[in-house]
Order: C-alpha cells, then structure tokens, then sequence
C-alpha cells in the first residue's frame, strides 16, 4: 500500500482498541444510499519507477527550444544552492508557521525575505507574499480601496499597458464588491501611458491608479508624471513592477515627489523556475501607516520570555481565522516555498548580481532588437526605451511565423493578436542573461529564412 | 550539559562591502544602454554581500529550526500532513517541466496538457462532478471560485434578490471571508448538540434571499453529518446551491463523493488530500469541480481535446466564465505533482487513503479516551479527525490547551490545531493521517498521558513550556504593537 505502514497485525490491533471487526465500521454514520458510486477512470496504480518513465515520456511530447518568451513569467540561471536548500524536508514540508517556536526558520526567513523585497522596491513594509503576481494585483486594488476610505464609489484607473491576463485577473477578483475599473488608453506611438489620458479624469473621484513598468509592451512609463499627477487627484498610486529591473530601475518608493504608496508583482524572477506556469508567488509592499490593512501573512520580529530574539506572525487581527467575514481578504496561505526560494536567490546574487542580471537582460534584447529589426518585414513597433522585452511588427501572421520557429528550435515569443488586435501582427519578444551572443544570432537566422 | 547556542544571526549580519558570489556573477556586459537616466536607480540596494558558502550555511541553519512532515508527527487538525512523497518532487524537478514556459504554443505543450487534462478527468471522477477548473491557486481561491459561479448562476437567470450565503458557526474562516469577497452577506447557522448542523435553524434562516450554503462534510468537528441529504434538499427547494469546501475530503476519498451528497460546486486541496508539499505556508493548489449547469460560469484557461490535440481554453471560448484567476494557469507544477501521486496510489490506492486516516484517527481517539482525556463528541465515530476539550484540565490544574501544545513541542511532536473550532473551548483538533504508523501513534498517546501527568505535578513545566527550542514563548503582543517588519541596517 503505498505509503500506509500498517501492517496487518497493526490493523488487527487497532481495531481491537476501538472495538469494531473491519475498518468499514468506522464509516456506517454516513447513508448507506450515499455509498453506491464507484471511480471509474481512475487507473491502478503505478511505483516510482514505473511513474518516472511515465512522466519522463509524456514530457518529451513538448517541444523544447531557446526561449525568446517573457510576458509576465522569465526564464533565469538559478544557482544550484537555491533549490538544493529550498528542497530540505525542513522547509518543504512545513506549514504556516502557527506554532512559533517550532517554526523559527520559516519566520525568521519571513522575516528577510520581508527586508529584502522592502528594500528592492523602496518601500517600508511588506507581507510574507500572494499567490502570484496577478492575484496581488487584485489585492492590492481592494488595499488601495480599504485605504483611500473617503472615495464613496470607488472608481480605479487601470492603465491600457497592463499586461491583460493581470487586467482580466483584477476585474474576476474585485468584480463583485462595487468597484469600478477604467480602462486608460496609451499612446499608440510610444506605447506607454501619456497625461493626455488622464486628463478626462482630473475632476472626478479616483481611488486609485495602477501603473505598470516595465509595461506588457516591455516599455517604460514616465512613472514620475503619473505618480505625481495621481497624488494631486488624491488617488492611491499602485505599482505593479518587475523585480529583477529594480535593481538597474528606479524603486517605487521613489517614483515622483513622494513615491507610490502600494507595490506589487511577480516574484517569479527571483530564482523561481517557469515550471509550466507555477507556483509562482506575488509580492506585496507598502507604507507602514497602511500596514493595517494590508492582506495576507506578515511576520514580525520580537522577543521570546527570557529576551531573546524572535519571530512570529503578527497582526493576525486582520485575518480570515480571526476576524472572519470581516478579514482583509480570504486569502489564507501564503507561498512560503517560493519565498523560500526567493530570499536564497537574492542573498546569492547581491545587489551587484542582481543589477548585472538586470543589465544583461538589457543588453540582450537590445542587441536582438537590433538583429531582428534589420530583417525585411520586421519593424520596432514603439520608440520608447525598454528594458528587456520588446513589440515586433512582422508582415506575415505572427502565429505562422511563431510555429516555424519552433521548427526550428526557437520559441520566438508571444502573438498579441488575441489581446490587442489594434497593433496588428505584434510579436512579444524576451531575451534574458541566460542568452548567448550564438543564441541571439540563432534567432536572427531563423526569422531570416522564415520571412524570406 | 548546557549547550551553547550560537548567536541569532541576520543574513545581512554576515555582509561585508565587497564580498559576493562570484560564480553567480553574469558577465559585465560593455554594451552602452539605451534607457535615460531619469528612469534609473540612483540609491545602493540593501542586499546582503556574502559569500555562496555562507548562504548555503546560514539557510541550512535556518531549516533546522523548523518542524516539518520530514522530521516531526504533525497532526495539524484539517490541514492534513500527510507524508508527500520525495519521488513525486524529484520527478516534478526534472527539466522538460522546470524549464517550460507557460505561454509556449499549445502545439509544443502536448505533454503538459495531456496530463492536466487527465487530472481534469480524475478530479471529476473523485468528486462525482460534471466539470473541473485547475486554476485556483489555493483552496481560498477555490471557495472564491466558487461562490462567484454561484453568483454568476443566479445572475445569468435573471434572479438577482439573493444577497445572502449561510455558513455553520464551525466553518473555516476562509468561507464566510470568500462570501463577504463576492459581494455577498453571512447568516451563520449553528450546530445541534452533537455536532451535526442545526436544521430546525436552516429551515428557518433559507428564503428567498438564500444564494447558497458553504459546508464541509465531515465538518470542521470532526463528524460526518448523516443529515446531509436533508439539507441539500432545503437549499436545494429555497433555489439555493451547495458549496463544498474540499479541506477533509481525505476523510471521504473513494467512499462517498460530494456529488452524490448534493452538492453543486467544490474545491479541492491538493496540498492536503494530494500530498503535494506545504512549503511554510503555500504553494497550496485549489481546483474546482462543480454539478452541469454551473459548468459555463467556470474560471478559465481549462484544457479540452480534440481528436487527439489537446488546446487551452479561454474567454472567447468560454463567454460567461467568471474569467481568469491567475496569471496563467493556477500552480500547474503543483497540479502535476498530484497528477503523480494520483497515478502511483491509482485507485486502490486512494481508496485505501481514507480507510487508514479514518483508523489512525479512531484508535488515536479511543486511546486517548481510555486514557481519560475528554471528547467533545463522545458517541460519534471520528472522522480523520478528532477533537478532544482541556477544559477539566483547566479547572483542574490551571493549565490550557496552548500549555499543552506547547509542551508536545518539547516532546517533538508538533502541536495539533489549536482553539478551532471556535464552538469547542481550550480544544485540540487533532489529525495523524494514513501515512503515520502504529508505533508512532502509540508514542503520541504515551507523551499525551505524561504531559498530564506533568500538569498535575508541576504545572509550571508546562506554562512556561517550550524548553527545548530555539526560543521559548514569544511576546506577541510587543510583536504588534512595537512593529518590527523590515530590517534596517541603522538599527543594528
């Protein structure tokens, strides 16, 4: 029996102790016309060797190649000692640190992961993490609502430059409690948000403003303008950033005169893998007057009986165990692998690290910009700078061409078609440290014969 | 002896200017860059710098401070500790999974969707559903899931008076939260005498303002109600629908399934019923499964086949989806590691699940009972879980279940659940799983009959307990009061 110890004579006894003659007993208080039904496709049951060889054939079903995609999750080197250490039973198989003392180090880890992702985006405070970027997004709108308690219908701008599975994400999650979202159009020629956009909205109620940057089109925002615009108006200013740009980017914390007042986004570049899309986790920062009500797990540091330092959740007065219907948010867990994974990632890289990680990244998708751009029939759709994703205009259908790169090795981003049909046939391109100057031109060859 | 503990360091007490990584360096790149400088970071950032093998020491450290599955009994009432087995993390650590993105083209995605579409498939069939949704990413997300498909099914019929869920007074926290998050108002329903819900006061608090009941069955006390028939009919007839909040399903897995109990929508836990890994605190994963005429409302992407290719789902496919949860596809890593563990226990296997964690939990129950500690549903049978009341301890020696615990601690047991449910004072909800062996439960009851024992003869043992960890009771009320969050380097 697959990880069931008993044996029979373990089995004997314990029935014995309770009193009944067969295990089915234990079950009789549940309907007898409840228990007809059988699985049906389940199939029998397999060893770890047998499901390995299982696993390991149906993946070579997907094709692999050099990834070129970004939006919204990156493929990264992760030092071996992160996954080598995050993989220790002790973390990986502990739960929400409930019970302090048995806990110390998933909290005091909580704890610098807290410190280092504070000081990544220049902000005071931060939770122990969301589920993923897209779902603290949404958290951080109903934070930015529960704070800005003066707006009477929250009214919430989002910009048009968002990437829109994070867009689509916030409006199922706040959609039911009387928010109002406003889509922001962006300049067609520079690809970000410009103030003329706003300014249709200067004499009514906001209580918020959502800003991404880098944006999806891998733009960057004049952050400055619009958190200073957005304070003018009274609204709460939300950043939704890429982790791995603040260490070359300017923090949040220090957009315009006084900075935003929530951030967010995904922690995925953090020594995180693609992993098919997750787990993942998200980040939460803001203000310490507003720590209160922030959602999610939050540690803090303190002292035990006899003095001596440590850690343990705090204002748990905010949560759905205690304050139930009236909690910050239902969320529950937080995802204290990734974290894990996270906070070894970012003491191993350093600032130094993690800014050559961002340069890198820079200067990689420059330089195949630059490849792909002297091809016929490719153009740089906008002339703003970017950081490590740029938008592709092909003259042939994006999809066709993204199925003969794969032939070819190559998984050359994302098709925006679906999304934003107004930008034509726009090709999403990334190209990350992990690439090669061989690997670019590798890239650059294949489109080459493709739209030849 | 007294051991000397090393002191309690910081990662960024092992930080001197210059040090670093070196390996982890990527190259400088000369490459002049193209951004202004207004958009650049002018401040140092306050990482630490520190060497690899310093990291890797400091983290190991860390870990050892902590109880887990892999080194400690942890029978953490309704989170399920389950054993999650190493084979099925190694085999999800491999590369093709690891280095997948998840916005690569469907046609290069084959072996990813084949098996997400058969957990689809098995999900339905565990849970006598008619459709899945893999995306939540937590079972928090799946009650939010959910509860906005039943919202969205009313609404989709035009029927928009219903404004209110009812929740029993021993229900999860995260149910009446998810219900407010929906936009919808609480009645909560109390429980009759014997743990069952109360139905003399469901019958009175359904209408038609009712939109629907989110239960757990066997509930949070630890006791299967029998009557649940009954009450699917009554919010059935009040034009209401059921939830099932998936946080026991271990106690049921292969004997009854939700479906035929009546409900119409539910999630599933697959940190717990599916043995993937808690990590501290997440990734959980919280697919849901729900009755036929919930299935147009649910959260996309979903995988469908045709033919023989199979394809995502999205909101043109889809039109009265609640829409999308996540960025991409919910904690597909964690959907594959319970696709593993599924294939190795098959069905036999599953079946057995809930036999073993349903006797572990009985003989634990009797044991203890025999030993003179008190029940709080003394005539039911236990479900996977059980729940047992200090309150003569209390009277008795002045100690309460927190001085239990965390005494047990000492023993290197970790704690079961504590004071939840709410309903049950100075209470213990305790759940040892299938995959704990005789022995170990024995052990248990032995230190349970000591720490008693301890109660009575110096109950100081015990208020002042932990003795033996890295710290001993924290102060947390100087935790919240004098915020200390985010290290700073001038305070040190």
């Amino acid at each position: 029996m697959p990880f069931i110890p008993h044996s029979d004579t373990d089995t004997q006894a314990m029935l014995e102790a309770i009193g009944v003659k067969n295990i089915e007993t234990l079950f009789e208080e549940i309907p007898a016309d409840l228990r007809k039904t059988e699985m049906e496709v389940i199939p029998d049951g397999m060893n770890e060797l047998e499901v390995s060889r299982l696993l390991s054939e149906t993946f070579k079903q997907n094709q692999r190649g050099l990834c070129f995609i970004g939006a919204g999750a990156y493929e990264h080197h992760i030092p071996a000692a992160v996954w080598d250490i995050a993989s220790r039973g002790e973390f990986l198989t502990a739960y929400t640190p409930y019970q302090a003392e048995a806990s110390q180090g998933t909290l005091q880890l909580l704890y610098e992961y807290q410190s280092m992702i504070a000081h990544l985006t220049g902000m005071e405070v931060a939770n122990a993490s969301m589920y993923d970027g897209a779902s603290a997004l949404a958290e951080a709108v109903l934070m930015a609502i529960r704070v800005n308690r003066k707006v009477k219908s929250p009214r919430v701008l989002l910009a048009g430059t968002i990437h829109p599975h994070y867009r689509q994400t916030v409006n199922s999650i706040v959609r039911n409690q009387q928010i109002e979202l406003l889509e922001l159009a962006y300049c067609t020629d520079s690809g970000t948000t410009v103030q003329a956009a706003l300014k249709r909205y200067e004499d009514q109620e906001i209580a918020a403003l959502v800003i991404q940057q880098p944006n999806f089109f891998g733009c960057l925002e004049d952050v400055d303008a619009l958190t200073d615009w957005a304070r003018q108006q009274g609204a709460i200013v939300i950043a939704c950033v890429n982790p791995t740009s603040l260490a070359y980017l300017k923090p949040p914390g220090q957009w315009g005169q006084q900075g935003v007042d929530i951030v967010c986004g995904e922690g995925q570049p953090l020594g995180v893998p693609l992993a098919c899309g997750g787990p993942y986790f998200g980040f939460l920062c803001g203000r310490q007057a507003q720590v209160r009500q922030m959602p999610g797990r939050i540690v803090g540091r303190t002292v035990d009986s006899e003095g001596k330092t440590g850690y343990t959740l705090t204002l748990q007065a905010r949560e759905q165990h205690i304050r139930r219907s009236k909690a910050t948010s239902n969320i529950c867990t937080n995802q204290g692998l990734l974290v894990t994974a996270a906070t070894i990632y970012m003491s191993l890289l350093g600032a130094e690290g993690l800014q050559r990680v961002a340069k890198s990244c820079h200067a990689n998708t420059q330089q195949l910009v630059g490849l792909l751009t002297q091809i016929k029939g490719v153009e740089l759709i906008f002339k703003s700078p970017f950081f490590h994703e740029a938008l592709l205009r092909l003259n042939q259908p994006v999809e066709d061409v993204l199925s003969a790169l794969s032939n070819k090795g190559i998984q050359g981003g994302i098709a925006l078609k679906a999304d934003h049909p107004e930008l034509g046939d726009a090709l999403l391109i990334c190209a990350t440290e992990t690439k090669t100057p061989a690997d670019l031109q590798a890239y650059a060859t294949a489109l080459t014969d493709i739209m030849q | 002896m007294k051991t000397i503990t090393p002191p309690n360091l910081l990662i960024f007490d092992y930080s001197s200017p210059g040090r670093q990584a070196h390996a982890q360096l990527p190259n400088a790149t000369d490459m002049p860059s193209s951004i202004p400088e207004k958009f650049l970071r002018q401040d140092p950032l306050a990482l630490p710098q520190v060497s690899e093998m310093q990291v890797v020491r400091h983290y190991t450290q860390l870990s050892q401070k902590n109880f887990s599955i892999d080194t400690n009994f942890y029978p953490l009432g309704s989170c399920t500790m389950k054993y999650n087995p190493r084979g099925i993390h190694r085999i999800a650590m491999q590369a093709a999974i690891l280095n997948h993105h998840p916005l690569a083209l469907a046609a290069d995605s084959q072996g990813l969707l084949h098996c997400l579409y058969e957990l689809q498939q098995y999900i339905k069939d565990i849970t006598g559903m008619a459709g899945v949704s893999l995306t939540p990413m937590a079972g928090s997300q799946g009650e939010f899931a959910g509860v906005a498909m039943i919202r969205a099914y009313h609404q989709a019929r035009g029927d928009n008076e219903r404004c209110e869920i009812l929740v029993p007074d021993a229900a999860h926290g995260t149910n009446p939260a998810t219900a407010t998050m929906c936009g919808y108002r609480i009645k909560e329903i109390p429980t009759a005498a014997n743990g069952d819900i109360d139905v003399e006061a469901l019958k009175q608090n359904v209408g038609p303002q009712t939109a629907g009941i989110m239960l757990t069955n066997p509930s949070t006390l630890g006791v299967f109600d029998s009557d649940i028939q009954q009450v699917a009919k009554i919010i059935h007839q009040a034009g209401g629908l059921l939830y099932y909040d998936g946080a026991n399903l271990n106690a049921i897995l292969g004997k009854v399934r939700p479906g035929e109990m009546g409900f119409d929508v539910m999630h599933l836990n697959l940190h717990k019923t599916f043995a993937t890994p808690h990590g501290g605190g997440g990734p959980g994963s919280g697919p849901i499964a729900m009755s036929e005429r919930l299935i147009p409302f649910l959260p996309i992407p979903i995988v469908t086949k045709k033919e023989d290719r199979y394809d995502w789902q999205t909101m043109k496919d889809c039109p009265q989806s609640i829409g999308r949860l996540s960025a991409f596809a919910g904690n597909t890593a964690i959907l594959l590691r319970a696709y593993i563990y599924i294939r190795m226990l098959g069905k036999a296997g599953l079946h057995r699940v809930a036999e073993f964690a349903t006797l572990n939990a009985n003989y634990l129950m009797e044991r203890l009972r025999t030993a003179g500690f008190t029940l709080a549903y003394p005539k039911r049978r236990a479900s996977h879980e059980f729940i047992i009341t200090f309150s003569n301890e209390k009277k008795a020696y002045g100690i309460t279940a927190l001085d239990f615990a965390k005494r047990l601690l000492d023993y290197g047991f970790h704690a079961p659940t504590t004071y939840f449910p709410l309903l049950i004072p100075e209470c213990f909800l305790i759940e040892p799983t299938e995959t704990e062996s005789k022995d170990e439960l024995d052990r248990f009851i032995e230190v349970m009959i000591k720490i008693r024992q301890e109660a009575k003869d110096s109950p100081e043992l015990l208020k002042q307990a932990p003795h033996t960890l890295p710290v001993k009771r924290l102060d947390e009320v100087k935790a919240a009061r004098e915020l200390d969050l985010v290290w700073q380097s001038s305070t040190d």
